[in-house]
């Protein structure tokens, strides 16, 4: 590899880990204006207005994550005596870390450069070249993403443990117990798409849901992508660990100042990068019905760099719209769905979405091995056999206690 | 189940497309209650006296001692009041005061009012105390209500209570 190339590579990842952590910030914003909005209130509209004449002002809020983060930079920074030290500073870098490179392999959309320059129906890699807008491409993306997932419970579990808390423990415990839990639902979902797309490659997913995104033949396994990896990032209704009622702020109790931030960071880092993640598996990436008819025109009109350029901008546009709804559709959710129980999160996660993930790995298989050629007959009967089971599992009630002891009312005969 | 929870998302859409019930504070103020119990202010009579006569027995009735009276004789040339005495010094610690409206209750003239007035911030504790000049009204705002300890004067003595022997 070139000098230059490493130079690159390296602005790349770096412009990357920035545009992350910008996105963190405004998506505490989108968040906060969203859910306040959903609650019948207004929302942070403050900072950063632009008076017009007359006495209007617009834009406010807009620098509202900006005097968030300078209000934690000067917060006291403080450590507990009885912490043990050394693990307690290290564990916002273990969670924050992840979080970050997970955005490695998910290609943001397709801009081909290198190679001859010219963009393949229905690809993106030219001949020999590479896709701008994906850091790093390499052939088990899939595995990658997944076990840099699940390394971030580690930063939440010796947060826990380090602080010397018992809530910030059992904080943590509890993390680890219900990503461990959730870790099988969403890794059977992902094996099912990578059967479908023969490939572990992030890229190589992307390009098979040319004109068929996975949604389709893979319903079942958007459904429980979704609510597994809400339960993976600890999101609500999912959010357990950090159940105010029950302990106190949970893992990061004991932590203050920046600290706290890096552990706010890293989690919705974490929901944003899973919202990417399911756009990339299910959602067809950044495809969007028409963008190569138009590369094509522009490309015929005013050359191949310019068509290039197009395309890249356009499907980087349609990538961030489809994370933005998912991210929307999280927020509603947040706004609704009141936090379960533990022992309702065990049951979903072990004795409902683990068995029918499995299912749809089987029912993946099957269609696949019967119709192997006609991928629109087995895409559409793998949907209406996703629709019914996830109809079918949802009208199914809930986990019901037995009730504690059998109380029989007797009818108290009249004595004489 | 999916039923519930595809009503839930229902309802919290439904708010989105709504006005959101917020008053923005500072720009917009809701009126308060007209027994509202706010700052203090010492009232004036229709001739621009002084309605306090420095009798503290606002002081002697505030439960968290938050009020100073000094009294001092009035100059018979110049009154401040039309009593014997009035309040020299008049301070109210905005600290200690709970608004519980007892001075005013014992106030035998309705010299101190708590009043609409709730924004109280302050940035040090020295500035917590409001002063006489900072309570007392503008001299044309004064007002004609008979004080009710004259009140009392006119009206009749209760009768009698009729006792069956």
């Amino acid at each position: 590899m070139a000098f230059l190339d490493i130079i690159i590579l390296i602005v790349k990842a770096l412009v990357l880990a920035l545009a992350a952590t910008t996105l963190f910030a405004y998506f505490t914003l989108f968040e906060r204006l969203l859910l306040a909005r959903l609650q019948n209130r207004i929302g942070p509209n403050r900072a950063g207005y632009i008076p017009l004449p007359g006495g209007r002002k617009i834009l406010g809020g807009w620098l509202q994550p900006a005097a968030d983060a300078v209000k934690l930079f000067f917060k006291e920074d403080v450590t507990p005596a009885l912490a043990d030290k050394w693990v307690y500073l290290i564990s916002p870098a273990f969670a924050t870390v992840p979080a970050l490179i997970i955005w490695a392999t998910i290609p943001l959309g397709c801009w081909p450069s290198g190679g001859d320059g010219v963009l393949p129906l229905g690809g993106c890699a030219p001949a020999g070249g590479s896709n701008f807008l994906q850091l790093a491409e390499i052939s088990v993306g899939i595995l990658y993403l997944l076990a840099v997932t699940s390394v971030g419970v580690y930063g939440i579990a010796i947060a826990g443990w380090s602080s010397n808390n018992k809530y910030s423990m059992l904080g943590g415990v509890r993390a680890s117990a219900q990503v461990i839990s959730y870790e099988l639902a969403l890794g059977l979902s992902v094996l099912a798409v990578v059967m479908q797309a023969e490939s572990f490659s992030t890229a190589e997913i992307v390009n098979r849901q040319w004109g068929w995104w996975f949604i389709v033949p893979q319903f079942l396994g958007f459904v429980i992508f979704l609510l597994s990896s809400t339960a993976e990032v600890v999101r609500a209704p999912f959010d357990l660990v950090e159940a105010e009622q029950e302990l106190v702020g949970g893992y990061n109790t004991e932590f203050g100042s920046m600290k706290f931030a890096l552990f706010f960071m890293s989690e919705y880092i974490k929901l944003v990068a899973m919202n990417a993640i399911a756009v990339t598996l299910f959602l067809g990436g950044w495809h969007f019905p028409g963008l190569y008819t138009l590369a094509q025109f522009v490309t015929a009109n005013a050359g191949q760099f310019a068509g290039n350029a197009v395309f890249g901008l356009l499907s980087l546009g349609a990538f961030l719209l489809k994370v933005t709804l998912l991210s929307f559709l999280s927020v509603w959710i947040r706004a609704t769905v009141p936090r379960v129980r533990y022992d309702q999160l065990m049951y979903l996660g072990w004795k409902i979405l683990l068995p029918l993930a499995l299912f749809n790995v089987a029912l993946t298989a099957v269609l696949n091995v019967l119709i192997p050629d006609n991928r629109y007959i087995s895409g559409g009967i793998a949907f209406v056999v996703g629709l019914i089971a996830v109809v079918v599992v949802a009208s199914m009630r809930g986990p019901r206690k037995p009730p504690a002891s059998q109380v029989t009312l007797v009818k108290k005969e009249a004595s004489r | 189940m999916l039923g519930e929870i595809v009503k839930g998302l229902g309802t919290t859409l439904k708010y989105l497309f709504k006005k959101p019930v917020t008053v923005q504070y500072p720009e917009v103020k809701r009126p308060v209650r007209e027994r509202f119990r706010g700052r203090h202010e010492l009232k004036r009579f229709e001739n621009g006296m002084e309605r306090c006569i420095g009798c503290a027995l606002c002081a002697a009735a505030c439960p968290a001692d938050a009020i100073l009276v000094v009294p001092a004789e009035n100059n018979p040339e110049h009154p401040n009041s039309p009593g014997e005495r009035y309040a020299a010094t008049y301070e109210i610690n905005m600290l200690r005061c709970i608004f519980c409206g007892y001075c005013e209750d014992a106030c035998p003239t309705n010299a101190i009012v708590l009043e609409h007035q709730y924004e109280l911030s302050f940035y040090d504790r020295k500035s917590s105390i409001y002063t006489k000049e900072m309570l007392l009204v503008p001299p044309e705002k004064g007002h004609g209500e008979i004080p009710p300890i004259l009140q009392q004067l006119n009206r009749r003595p209760s009768p009698p209570a009729q006792i069956d022997l």
